[in-house]
Order: structure tokens, then sequence, then C-alpha cells
């Protein structure tokens, strides 16, 4: 194996880490999210302030977070993935 | 009023297909336009080509009658994205050409792995199509008063000419400009839905707590059986990611950077409307009321429609039934021309004819397929005029889910996959789905009503994408690949790097 190719292997198991890191994250997210609607049913009626309750809040908060998520690992590959990239095709 | 509209949408699509036909000459034309698409567009586009009439009508439905178990669908239809992102998006853009097949294939006998790979992606084409136009032809009877069979004709052949014409250009401009239709007219309806409430969103969710009891925002009892939920969940989770119209549209952008930025646009956009549909739900249940929303349409399909008319009047209700005839046809445009593909690129050209086809032959197959798709799509959707076909967009997801997602994710991220592993991994992840829905409550005791099913859950997909990855896995071990493995190495620059020369 070239060095190359040990550079792309090892940018390649560092990429997969990390792309299964955030699914592990979005899914305990959005699965969190359902077994507390199963089992926590007076908490998620807890109201906050009059109108917004816990239940309100967490599913909007569900969206935001899977959105800033999908920020967070742009932000990754532009900064360090697609550099390491462009070294590899010198 | 609302006519005019309509019309206007039509004409002004129509005008882009002209535009688009005259640029779409070869088959990278025809299936991802010519991979021209910027990241911006294609994230409007995947906005545009995933957000159905369902989510749109349905979910503002759903709120304004039952109120937060309303909301547990708006956020099951986002957290699929995040997913594409991380596991699918740049991979597949770098190693395939227009299906999601190719990424299969590449490595692997390309003859069965395409026959099963097409099997799969024709099953969730057809069912969603099925779901659409049944869903078109009574929407649209509801919104204009024009007869159900004239309606679902009307679906069928703007599709047909979008496709056929237009291709991937046509059908991307379609679904940006149905975006930005969708996510403006649900801005204005939301802001004028806040106007009343001093733009404070839990002013108006205390209003509807005021009116119908604190229970409105609390869940109810839609999730009574956990294992249920979590089954409908991961259908739609990774069901998004295996999508083969959405999955089609990463290669309409010019390289595997604009792949992953136009993720983080649609997810972005999406989310937006699904938060807006918390608004647009409240909205309707405490100014236009639960009994009138039901008394229109028994399914509350009629919510935002109702909202539109009583905010803005006439006008305003004609603009926001276009918008939602607009939602239909852009994602019945892209499923067929997914479908297509499957037919022309996979069947055709890689198990017909060996991979050895010109690109004419297979352009011209590939329209033919959109012709007969179309009509079948039709057909279909008449046939089954008044049936509660519904559950067909949650079977979708789980086919898409379960035939296709294992054995992509698998072939992405698993060196050792055989080919006897991926074809026995779509195979029983579309059986394997089609059986237990046939067995499920949903078929069993809704539509044949049986007093009880075999199978207990009304969304196989907790049990199905487990089995697809473990049949996958077996499969590989049981019949390994060597010289597959070893080309997996090889590819390994190609799935980082993208096509070389490019």
């Amino acid at each position: 194996m070239s060095e190359r190719d040990a550079v792309l292997a090892q940018l390649a198991a560092r990429r997969a880490r990390i792309a299964g890191a955030l699914t592990a994250a979005v899914m305990v997210l959005y699965f969190g999210f359902i077994l507390l609607i199963a089992y926590a049913k007076p908490l998620l009626a807890t109201q906050l302030r009059p109108g917004l309750s816990l239940g309100i809040l967490l599913g909007a908060l569900v969206i935001v977070i899977s959105w800033a998520l999908t920020w967070g690992y742009v932000r990754w590959a532009n900064r360090h993935y697609d550099p390491a990239l462009d070294e590899l095709r010198k | 009023m609302a006519l005019l509209f309509f019309f206007v949408f039509i004409a002004i699509t129509l005008g882009i297909t002209y535009w688009a036909a005259r640029r779409t000459r070869t088959t990278e034309h025809f299936y991802a336009a010519g991979r021209s698409i910027s990241a911006r567009q294609n994230g409007f586009a995947l906005a545009g080509d995933y957000m159905s009439a369902a989510s749109f009508l349905g979910i503002a439905g759903l709120v304004s009658t039952t109120g937060f178990d309303g909301l547990i669908y708006s956020t099951g239809w986002l957290v699929g994205w995040p997913v594409v992102l991380f596991l699918i998006a740049e991979p597949l853009r770098n190693l395939g050409k227009y299906t999601f097949a190719d990424v299969v294939a590449l490595r692997l006998s390309a003859v069965p792995v395409r026959i099963a790979a097409a099997l799969g992606t024709l099953a969730t084409v057809v069912f969603y199509l099925i779901a659409q136009m049944v869903g078109a032809g009574s929407l649209i009877r509801l919104l204009f008063d024009i007869p159900f069979e004239a309606a679902v004709v009307i679906t069928g052949a703007a599709m047909i000419v979008y496709v056929l014409f237009g291709g991937m250009l046509a059908t991307t401009w379609v679904q940006i400009v149905k975006a930005g239709l969708l996510l403006g007219g649900a801005t204005l309806l939301g802001g004028l839905v806040l106007a009343r409430f001093s733009f404070d969103p839990t002013a108006l969710f205390a209003a509807a707590a005021a009116q119908y009891g604190d229970a409105v925002l609390a869940p109810g009892k839609l999730v009574s059986s956990p294992l249920e939920a979590i089954s409908l969940g991961m259908a739609l989770m990774f069901g998004t990611a295996g999508l083969p119209h959405i999955l089609m549209r990463f290669y309409t952008v010019p390289e595997a950077r604009a792949a992953r930025t136009s993720v983080f646009y649609a997810t972005g956009l999406i989310g937006y409307f699904y938060l807006m549909t918390f608004v647009l739900g409240f909205g309707a249940m405490v100014l236009v009321g639960p009994e009138a929303i039901r008394a229109a349409d028994a399914g509350g399909n009629m919510a935002a429609p109702l909202l539109a008319e009583l905010l803005g009047g006439t006008p305003f209700l004609g603009f926001i039934s276009a918008v939602a005839f607009a939602t239909i046809l852009a994602v019945v445009a892209g499923l067929t021309l997914s479908g297509a593909a499957a037919l022309s690129h996979d069947l055709w050209v890689n198990v017909v004819r060996g991979g050895r086809s010109e690109s004419d032959e297979e352009l011209r197959v590939a329209r033919y397929a959109t012709v007969g798709l179309g009509v079948l799509a039709v057909a279909l959707g008449v046939s089954l005029e008044g049936q509660n076909v519904a559950f067909m967009v949650a079977l979708a997801f789980a086919l898409a889910a379960s035939a296709n997602f294992p054995a992509l994710v698998l072939a992405i991220f698993w060196p050792r996959l055989s080919t006897a592993g991926a074809v026995a991994s779509m195979l029983t992840g579309t059986l394997s789905t089609l059986l237990l829905i046939w067995l499920s409550p949903t078929i069993q005791v809704d539509v044949l009503k049986h007093a009880a099913a075999w199978f207990p859950l009304k969304n196989p997909a907790l049990v199905t994408i487990p089995l697809s990855f473990a049949v996958g896995i077996l499969g590989s071990l049981l019949w390994p690949e060597p010289a597959a493995e070893a080309r997996y190495r090889a590819l390994a620059r190609q799935m980082h790097l993208g096509h070389e020369g490019e």
C-alpha cells in the first residue's frame, strides 16, 4: 500500500466514524422523542409558560437540532475533509 | 379564481418544459440535467421533490383536528435528511451515474443486482405514485370542483409532458418553482395567522388550549404502542435515504461537494416548512375550528385551504389550492423519472443489452418507460377512486427503507458485500415488506375488514430493515466474493475523490 493509499484509508475511516456518530445522534434524538411521547405523556404536557408545552418545544427542537447536525457535518467536511481530498488530488 | 391560478401554473410549467426540451438531447441531460444544477437549486428541488400534498394539507389537517399528535409526523418527515447527508449523498454522487443501483452494481455482478434493485425501485415508485394520484384526484375535486377521473388524467398528462419532453431539467425547475410557491404560501399564511397573535406562537398555542383544553398541547392517543411508533419512525427516517427519486437528484449536481451542500439547504427548507405546520395547524384549529374542518373533508385535508379563505378571501384560497396542485405535480414527475430510469438504465441497458447500448436507444426506451408508467399511474389512480390509499405512502417509505437503504449502505461502507448478499438483501426487503403489509392490520382490518391480523404492526419497518441488513451480511459471508472485495479497495479513491477527469 502506497503512502497515498494509507492517507486515503485513514481519511475514509475518519469520515465513516463521524458519519456514524452523527447518524447515531439523530437516531437518539428522534427515537428518544418518540419514547418520551410513549412513556412520559404527563411530563410532555407540562407547560413551561402558557401555551408552550414541553412536548411542543421538544418537537421543534428535534427539527432545529437535526438541521444543526447537518450544518456541523458540512462545516467539518468543508474545513477538513475537502482540503485533505485536495492534498490527495495533487 | 382557483382555476385561474391553476392555469397560470400549468402555463408556466409548460413554458419551462419547452425551454428544457430544447436542452435535453442525451441520456445525461434526460436523467441528470447535464449535471448542471447548482447546490442551492438542488436544495430547493430536493425540497420540492420531497414535500408532498400529504405533508402540506395532511399534517396541517391532523394538527388542526388532534393538536400535538399531528406534530409527531412533522418531526418524522424531517429526520431522514441528516441520514441522507451523513451516509449516502456524497458516496452516491461519486460512485454512480444515474440510479442508486449503479452504486450497488459497481463492484458486483451487474445483471442480478440490477434486476433486484429495479424491483425495489419500481415497487417503491408505483405505490408512492398510486398514493399521490388518488390523493391528487380527491384534492383537485375538492379544491377546483373538477370530477375525480378528469383530475387524475390532467395530473397524469401534465406529469408525462414534463418528464417526456423536458426530462430532469424540466422536472428540476417544476420542483424549484413548487418549493418556492409552497414555502412562500406557507410563510404568508403563517404570517397572517401570527399577526392575529402579535407574532407570538405561544399565544396562538395558548388560545388553542383555552378553547379546546390543555390536552391539545400534549401527546394524545396516536402513540399508544411504542413499537408501532418506532416502526413508523424507522420507515420515515431510513426510507427517506432510500427513495429512488430523491437519490437520483444527487446526480444532477456537478460534484460531491455540491451534493453535500444541497442536503444542508434542503434540510433547512423542509425543517422550516414543518415548523410552519405547527402554526398553520393550530391556526386552523383556533380560527376555523375542528368541526368546520371535518365537515369540509373527513380527513382534515381542507384545514389549510379553509384557513387561507378565512384570512385572505377567495383569491388566497385559489392561490393555496394551486400550490397544493403544484406540490403533487412536482412529486409525481420526480417519481416517474426515477421509475423510467430503473426501467431503461437498469433493466434495458444493463440487463437486456448487457451494458452495451447507444445513448439514443437508452433515451428512447426511457421515454417509452415514462409514457408507460404515466398511463399505469393514471389507470391505477382512476380504478382506486374512493379507496383509502393513505397507507401506501408509509408502505413506499417502508419499501425504500428495507429494499434499497440496507443494500446501499452495505455497498458503500462494507467491503465484503457480495453479489449474493446484495441481491438477497434487496429481494428480502421488497418481498418481506409487501408480505408483512398484506398481513398487517392496515390491510387485514382496515381494508379487508377482518377481525384481526396475523402481524401486529401497521408498518413493518421495525422487522424488515434489520432483516434486510442481516440477510445481506449473512449472504455475503456464506457466498463470499474476494474479487468484489478487491474492487472495493480499488474504488476507495473514486468514492472520495469522484469520477476522475470529470
